[in-house]
């Protein structure tokens, strides 16, 4: 076995789903092993009154409180609402949307319209770049500091 | 009734609504601020959204947020707690027009007992007995304060109409002091507050804060709950609260609670409010102000009439009729709440941070509110109450026997708490007499000042005999 068979072995196993893969050749053995996620951070501890709640109230706990695997670093920076509405990705509902994935944006250019209470607010960027992700559905409610877009300057 | 209730606050009154929420089968959102993520209210609730950063003005208080926070999650009610917004007029008002009840007084009611003004004007109109006072401002010119002086009656306090918190207060013991310290308050006043308007109240230094829980549903009937002494202050902050007050007896109870009913009725009070009195030595007794929300130390009068005020809230929110008259409420035994702060128990300096070891007291007839738990961080954003104890017992000395028991048992580790201060205080022969006044904290402090300063420096001071018996040998 060669180096260039063992990265071709890294790179098949990349390319999968799978945690590990062994290969043996005559007398030599390769195992490949990919590193898995960070553990989670502790859960909020667990108070001991409600510990027998957790379990019922599970499904219908708002996202949020749910201990998450923290993913691996993203890049860019995120916008964050400001206030708690419902995200809208245009200004109507016949309008297109602001932005689209892959497009770029100013600063100061509306990307989204959180409404509150019948009022439209349009989110501006604080950065300029080019969007890489929307978080959040149209029509979805969000909360104060929820990321909305993900955006690479 | 209500599809879902948002309730606008955190904390231990946080946790005290869901679970009455829980009880009627309604669900909750519980809103929080961005530190407040593990809040125990949070994790209590049915659903929760973040409405603004650690500072208060932004989240807790931050009217739009939550407003939205309530349309976006669907509720159709929100419990304001107390303190925040649950006294703000405004808020009140912009939830009604929003179509979203809100669980208390109506907006108009707020804003009249929220004005000093208006509302002692109102008292005094229904017969209800308030502070002899100045009636207003007192003129730029000298020449009518003597006149104004002896109406009030002495001693008297000068108030600065601009100050607050105690500050801009002059007490005046005598007509030929008057005129001076009227002058000398102006000047302070005008310096401290940038307005020099003053005016003059009777001023009663033995006094006792003794309040009248007061509830009323949308149909007209009004009940009171009976009285809760809440003289243990420290800068006007309450620490320890009870019922019944040990000066009030049957003939005086009946006259506070007849006044309390007819302050209510007066304004055509709607949900819980509490009507608070000054009593004087001499039995009299005065409006100081009515509270439109639910207090903290409501627990208290829970516990001797086994009601449970929130319930009771939101059923009437929702319409309902009381579901009692004034003859079916019964007073049973005494009841105590002591407020456990994140406090130093002798400087009173905050100690926020984390508790590394919480357990509650337990047992027969005690009662802990509390949103804490180990491991909890104490943030220091926001008021330092850990945790209210309250207990119930058959008489005073019970009650007050159960309550140092219970937080012999408290443990809080990690941070101070004023839990020392109070065991001393249960100990403390005058409160165990229940003859203090609003005073009663600073002279309580005072004595154990004056104590520790006699103690003899050195290692206690006793002397053993020795065994030989030849004389006392100093240790």
């Amino acid at each position: 076995m060669e180096l260039k068979d063992i990265k071709e072995l890294i790179s098949f196993l990349e390319k999968t789903a799978f945690a590990e893969v062994e290969v043996r050749e005559g007398e030599v053995r390769v195992r490949v092993v990919r590193p898995q996620p960070q553990a989670a951070a502790p859960a909020p501890p667990a108070p001991a009154a409600p510990a027998a709640a957790v379990g019922p109230q599970a499904e219908t706990r708002a996202p949020g409180y749910d201990v998450r695997i923290p993913p691996a670093p993203e890049p860019g920076r995120v916008i964050a609402s400001p206030i708690v509405g419902t995200f809208y990705r245009a200004a109507a509902p016949d309008k297109p949307p602001y932005v689209e994935v892959g497009g770029t944006v100013k600063k100061g250019q509306v990307v989204c319209i959180v409404e509150a209470m019948k009022l439209m607010n349009e989110i501006e960027s604080e950065f300029e770049g080019r969007i890489v992700a929307v978080l959040v559905d149209d029509g979805e409610p969000v909360e104060f500091g929820q990321a909305l877009m993900r955006i690479e300057p | 009734m209500f599809e879902k209730i948002l309730i606008a606050n955190r904390g231990e009154i946080a946790i005290r609504v869901i679970r009455a929420c829980k009880e009627l089968g309604i669900p909750t959102v519980a809103i929080c601020s961005e530190i407040d993520r593990d809040a125990l209210h949070v994790l209590f609730a049915d659903e929760r959204v973040v409405v603004g950063p650690a500072d208060n003005a932004l989240s807790y208080r931050n009217i739009l947020n939550i407003v939205s926070a309530a349309s976006v999650t669907g509720a159709d009610a929100i419990h304001p707690g107390y303190g925040f917004l649950a006294e703000n007029p405004r808020f009140a008002e912009i939830c009604e027009s929003c179509g979203i009840t809100f669980i208390g007084p109506r907006h108009t009611t707020i804003a009249q007992m929220g004005d000093k003004a208006t509302a002692k004007s109102l008292m005094a109109a229904a017969g209800v007995p308030v502070i002899p006072g100045s009636e207003g401002l007192l003129p730029e010119d000298d020449e009518p304060v003597a006149a104004i002086g002896a109406k009030v009656g002495f001693p008297l306090i000068v108030k600065a109409s601009a100050g607050g918190g105690g500050r801009g207060m002059r007490v005046v013991q005598e007509e030929g002091q008057l005129l001076d310290s009227v002058h000398a308050a102006r000047k302070e006043a005008a310096a401290a507050f940038g307005n020099d308007g003053v005016y003059l109240e009777r001023y009663f230094p033995d006094s006792r804060h003794v309040e009248v829980q007061v509830i009323a549903d949308q149909h007209g009937n009004v009940v009171h709950l009976g009285e809760r002494d809440c003289s243990v202050q420290r800068r006007n902050q309450k620490l320890i609260e009870e019922s019944p007050s040990p000066a009030v007896n049957k003939a005086l109870r009946a006259r506070m609670t007849q006044s309390a009913l007819a302050a209510a009725r007066s304004v055509d009070y709607q949900n819980a409010g509490t009507v608070e009195f000054l009593l004087a030595p001499d039995g009299h007794f005065y409006f100081i102000e009515m509270n439109t929300r639910i207090q903290v130390e409501h627990p208290v009068t829970e516990m001797v009439t086994g009601l449970d005020l929130i319930k009771e809230q939101i059923r009437i929110a929702a319409g309902e009729k009381l579901s009692f008259a004034q003859k079916d409420v019964r007073f049973r035994g005494h009841a105590i709440e002591c407020r456990v702060n994140a406090e130093d128990p002798e400087s009173f300096l905050p100690s926020p941070g984390i508790i590394s070891w919480y357990h509650p007291p337990g047992g027969p007839s005690v009662r802990v509110d509390s949103a804490a738990y180990t491991n909890y961080a104490v943030p220091p954003q926001y008021d330092s109450m850990v945790a209210k104890v309250i207990v119930h017992g058959d008489t005073r000395d019970e009650a007050i026997a159960r309550m140092a028991r219970a937080l012999e048992e408290m443990v809080v580790d990690g941070i101070r708490t004023t839990v020392p201060l109070y065991l001393e205080i249960l100990a403390d022969d005058v409160f165990c007499k229940g003859d203090y006044s609003t005073r009663y904290l600073e002279e309580f402090l005072a004595r154990k000042r004056a104590r520790s300063e006699e103690r003899p420096k050195g290692r206690g001071g006793r002397r053993r005999k020795s065994p030989g018996g030849a004389g006392a040998k100093a240790e």
